[in-house]
């Protein structure tokens, strides 16, 4: 029976729950003209939650339900930076909704749902949480894509989402479920010492983490299980591709560490998905950054950028000690921030009837608006990793993990990967300011102050976080205490 | 009194100083100006400020500033000079305050931009100078790209696109196998990017080899030596006016300081085992690029080569410093060593003064290709004279600073191998010839062109900075001691620790 005691564990969760539902049910009855309290509303919960998670944060790694939850500080600063992200999200959003008729409670809670998955993912303890808080988190995102239902793009991108996703889930499912045959246990600390018995791995748990992998590589989006992002960064609306860039990349990695290390941690284990991870890494560095170079949609270019991230993040991961996952969490905040911020600038051009989805429509940019155009300089060269931006020194602790994890090859693709990629950001900077403006692409940028004044602090943030990313980095390294 | 952030404030003045020029935005643009140039000239007191702090009869590093920046990787924010740092300091901000008086109207699309640009990129490039922390140094040494991207890109001509991307992604393709030699090294020596502690690791032949590649390559592109200086004629043509100087004057020579700070610190054996390799490709240089000079149409590219040529001194001078050094010849090892200094030092103030006065001729016929002008001396003597004060400089007549460091590294590398010398000598012959050339061409016989016969002769702005320039050259040509003693101690200190054998 749960306890009291449990249920403060799960405080925060709940909190959302509950307030998603009040939401919900406010949204029915108010009139439209007053959405504007729902969207203060959802912010004001989520920075509740966001306290929560933070207060009520214990010294020592506690666990609810009979180990199914795990409250730690992995949980802490995944959660901290998801509900940071969808705060971000929604104050970007809102002007574009309104514009384009998509201003909608279900916004609001869809988004408030895939939150609580994405908090109860990576505070997992047991295979059945973690297929839970993935559930509810790719759920909610399939109707989110879809949240245009007249587009006929959108609702490609929502049905090919929904496919691949459902075919990833199936593929995890099975994954555990032989996981569970091997070892009989789903709680995953148990796992771990199950997986330690053995003196040879046998093939039935070798086949379960391979079908794990492939589930792990699709919600990150790692080649070859990347096709679904760029058609869904396309088609969705740009309101929406902000937030599946942002938040569930905390999530994906919160998964695969909960997955990998806590689960299947055991040295004889870990050397198996190492391989396969640096397999992926390569991969996804590969085609995320070669493809992005033919690239001419905006949002195409940021898919395939976001591939070659994770392939960054893999890097980290793929070390399989307490340096590389800080590293990794590092990285996935630092690419939450960054996406955000490149997701936000696209946010604040488009305008009514104006999507500014191609690169050409940042054309002069320079001219037009300077004060965006810095803003997307700065996010620009720190996707590319050129100090002192922060996304160079999210790419500097990969590097350094992978090369103390003697897996210096690695470091050096990751290496040659970064100068390709250079590329097509730099291009993004080159039309903003070396092209003169296209003749009527004078489209006024949203005048939102809440969306200006954010989003600047957001494009800031990279810059003042390639000063002091010491206490982030101390904190991510906290997490991981080295054994 | 501002000794212990001497070197913070070096950097971080011009730095902030651009956000006040941006604020003032395109509506004010003399606002911008002035802003911009006040910036500059503080700059330039606070370096003058540090030469007369600075005790140039210690080798040990001064001002020193070490604050740990981030503690989890034990990173420090480590400042420091010596006397080879103070006088590539003063080049720096001395540019510094020329280039932006060389704008002033020049520039007219978004000047605010321009000005701020140059200030982050005057204060980066003094970072890269003052870090003892390797990286800090590599943040500044990346930094420096993204305005110098944008300088290019937005005031550049007409294939300023392909030039500019051209040169980012090259610099950022050598630098980056320089960051994971970096990496290495950090965890060789236990955790620590002190540049110090890096120099004193023991480090087998192999990784050395290693190494010495890595920050071979990122240095010789910005150097550049042959083969992989093509971004630089590309970038210098399609570079507004004072972006080229800056790229010449200052950019360049940090390519060797890198050489002087890391490659022989560091790996010094490989250095001496490779030594051959840098001092042919040296010698290529000088000799091959000084052809492909001769025969350019284009007054900046032909500069542009110059340079390549005359930078190849700079290399020379270092690497041959280790044939000497290891045959028991240290005196000529640092005779070496100081020709590649002042050699640097000069080629700033030279380049920076060609490139400048090709700017003037620029500016007044919109035509940078030889052949559209002839007899420019009958419309613009003054200009005449400066320009043919700055070709005998390129050229290395005694007298100017041009002579004295390709002189001291003539000298140093007869020491070691007279078939080098005379290699290195032909600079002499080829220099001359593609330089009063052009200026030939340029500036004696009639005038052909319509249009050069409406120039206008230099006015006040302009000549305010060619006769700086002028005065530089002059000076250190015929008193080079200063700046030599300057370096001494520092010097001296090198070429003892090109003897320290690393090898376990």
């Amino acid at each position: 029976m749960p306890n009291m005691n449990d249920i403060l564990i799960l405080l925060p969760e709940l909190c959302l729950v509950v307030a998603a539902c009040l939401l919900l049910l406010l949204d029915a009855f108010m009139a439209p003209a007053r959405r504007w309290v729902l969207h203060w509303l959802s912010i004001a919960v989520l920075l509740v939650a966001m306290y929560l998670v933070m207060a009520g944060q214990p010294e020592q790694s506690i666990s609810a339900f009979n180990g199914m939850f795990v409250r730690d500080r992995v949980a802490e600063i995944l959660k901290v930076f998801a509900l940071l992200a969808t705060v971000l999200v929604f104050i970007y959003a809102r002007p574009y909704l309104i514009d384009r008729k998509l201003y909608v409670g279900e916004f609001y809670t869809l988004t408030i749902f895939a939150v609580i998955g994405i908090m109860l993912l990576v505070s997992a303890g047991s295979l059945v949480t973690v297929y839970l808080g993935l559930e509810l988190l790719t759920l909610s995102s399939y109707a989110l894509v879809a949240l245009n239902r007249d587009s006929s793009l959108s609702s490609e991108a929502a049905i090919k989402y929904f496919v691949l996703g459902a075919l990833a889930s199936g593929m995890l499912l099975y994954g555990m479920s032989m996981i569970y045959g091997a070892t009989g246990t789903l709680d995953l600390a148990q796992l771990h010492t199950a997986a330690s018995l053995h003196n040879s791995t046998p093939n039935l748990l070798l086949f379960g983490l391979i079908f794990m992998i492939i589930g792990i590589g699709f919600k990150l989006g790692a080649a070859p299980f990347h096709m679904w992002i760029p058609d869904v960064y396309q088609g969705s609306p740009t309101a929406v591709t902000i937030f599946i860039g942002s938040a569930p990349k905390l999530a994906a990695f919160g998964m695969a560490y909960r997955l990998l290390e806590s689960g299947m941690g055991d040295p004889s284990l870990a050397h198996q998905w190492q391989q396969m991870l640096a397999v992926l890494a390569v991969l996804s560095l590969a085609i995320g950054n070669l493809v992005a170079i033919v690239q001419t949609n905006l949002k195409r270019v940021l898919a395939y950028s976001t591939i070659s991230h994770m392939g960054y993040l893999l890097l980290g991961l793929a070390s399989a000690n307490s340096e590389g996952y800080a590293a990794a969490m590092f990285y996935a905040i630092s690419y939450a921030l960054m996406g955000t911020a490149a997701f936000g600038v696209i946010l604040a051009l488009a305008c009514a009837g104006f999507e500014c989805e191609e690169v050409d429509d940042l054309k002069g940019l320079n001219q037009r608006s300077p004060w965006l155009a810095f803003l997307m300089l700065l996010v620009m060269f720190s996707l590319a990793g050129v100090p002192p931006l922060f996304g160079f020194f999210a790419k500097l602790m990969v590097l350094q993990a992978a090369v103390h994890a003697n897996m210096l090859w690695l470091a050096i693709v990751g290496a040659v990967f970064a100068i390709i990629g250079l590329y097509y950001y730099l291009r993004v900077v080159k039309v903003m300011y070396f092209d003169k403006p296209v003749e009527g692409s004078e489209h006024k940028p949203q005048s939102d102050l809440s969306l200006r004044l954010v989003l600047s602090l957001n494009a800031l943030a990279l810059l003042v976080m390639g000063f002091c990313w010491g206490p982030l980095l101390d904190w991510c390294k906290s997490a991981f205490p080295a054994v | 009194m501002f000794n212990h952030f001497l070197l913070s404030l070096l950097i971080w003045l011009p730095i902030a100083g651009a956000i006040p020029v941006l604020l003032a935005g395109s509506a004010r643009p003399n606002l911008a100006r002035w802003t911009s140039l006040l910036i500059a000239v503080l700059t330039f007191v606070v370096s003058l400020l540090l030469l007369t702090q600075f005790n140039a009869d210690s080798p040990i590093k001064q001002f020193v500033e070490d604050y740990q920046w981030i503690s989890a990787l034990n990173v420090h924010y480590g400042l420091a000079v010596d006397g080879i740092s103070v006088a590539l300091i003063l080049l720096t901000s001395f540019v510094g305050i020329l280039v932006i008086i060389g704008a002033w109207e020049v520039i007219q699309d978004k000047p605010h931009q321009y000005m701020a640009a140059m200030l982050v990129l005057e204060g980066l490039m003094i970072g890269v100078f003052c870090a003892t922390d390797a990286l800090l140094f590599y943040a500044f040494f990346e930094a420096m790209l993204i305005p110098m991207f944008i300088l290019i890109g937005v005031w550049g001509g007409p294939r300023r696109v392909y030039a500019t991307l051209k040169f980012f992604i090259y610099t950022f393709l050598g630098s980056i196998f320089m960051l994971i030699g970096l990496i290495y090294l950090y965890n060789k020596a236990g955790g620590s990017f002190d540049l110090n502690t890096l120099a004193g690791l023991r480090l087998s032949m192999k990784e050395q080899t290693w190494l010495f590649f890595a920050f071979l390559f990122a240095f010789a592109v910005k150097v550049p030596m042959v083969p992989v200086h093509t971004w630089l004629p590309d970038a210098h043509v399609e570079a507004p006016t004072g972006g080229s100087v800056v790229l010449a004057a200052v950019m360049l020579k940090i390519g060797g300081y890198g050489f002087l700070r890391f490659s022989l610190p560091i790996v010094p054996d490989a250095s001496e085992a490779y030594a051959w390799l840098v001092i042919g490709l040296s010698l290529l240089a000088v000799v091959y690029i000084g052809y492909i000079a001769l025969v350019q149409e284009d007054m900046k590219k032909l500069v542009a080569y110059s340079s390549v040529a005359h930078m190849g001194f700079v290399t020379l001078g270092i690497f041959i410093a280790f044939m000497l050094v290891r045959s028991g010849n240290a005196d000529a090892a640092k005779l070496g060593l100081q020709g590649a200094m002042v050699q640097m030092i000069s080629h700033g103030f030279v380049s920076g003064a060609m490139f400048s006065c090709i700017g003037v001729l620029y500016d007044r016929l919109h035509s940078r290709q030889i052949k559209d002008y002839g007899g420019v001396i009958n419309v613009m003597p003054w200009f005449g004279f400066f320009y043919m004060l700055f070709a005998m400089a390129n050229s290395g007549l005694p007298g100017t600073s041009g002579f004295v460091g390709e002189f001291m590294v003539i000298l140093a590398s007869f020491s070691a191998n007279p078939w080098i010398a005379l290699f290195a000598a032909f600079t002499l012959i080829i220099g001359a010839a593609y330089t009063l050339w052009m200026v030939k061409r340029v500036l004696w016989g009639e005038v052909t062109n319509p249009h050069v016969a409406e120039m206008k002769d230099i006015n006040g702005r302009e000549a305010f900075v060619l006769l700086a320039f002028a005065a530089a050259v002059l000076v250190l040509g015929v008193w080079p001691q200063p700046l030599i003693h300057l370096m001494d101690a520092s010097v001296t200190q090198l070429v003892q620790q090109l003897g320290n054998h690393k090898i376990y």
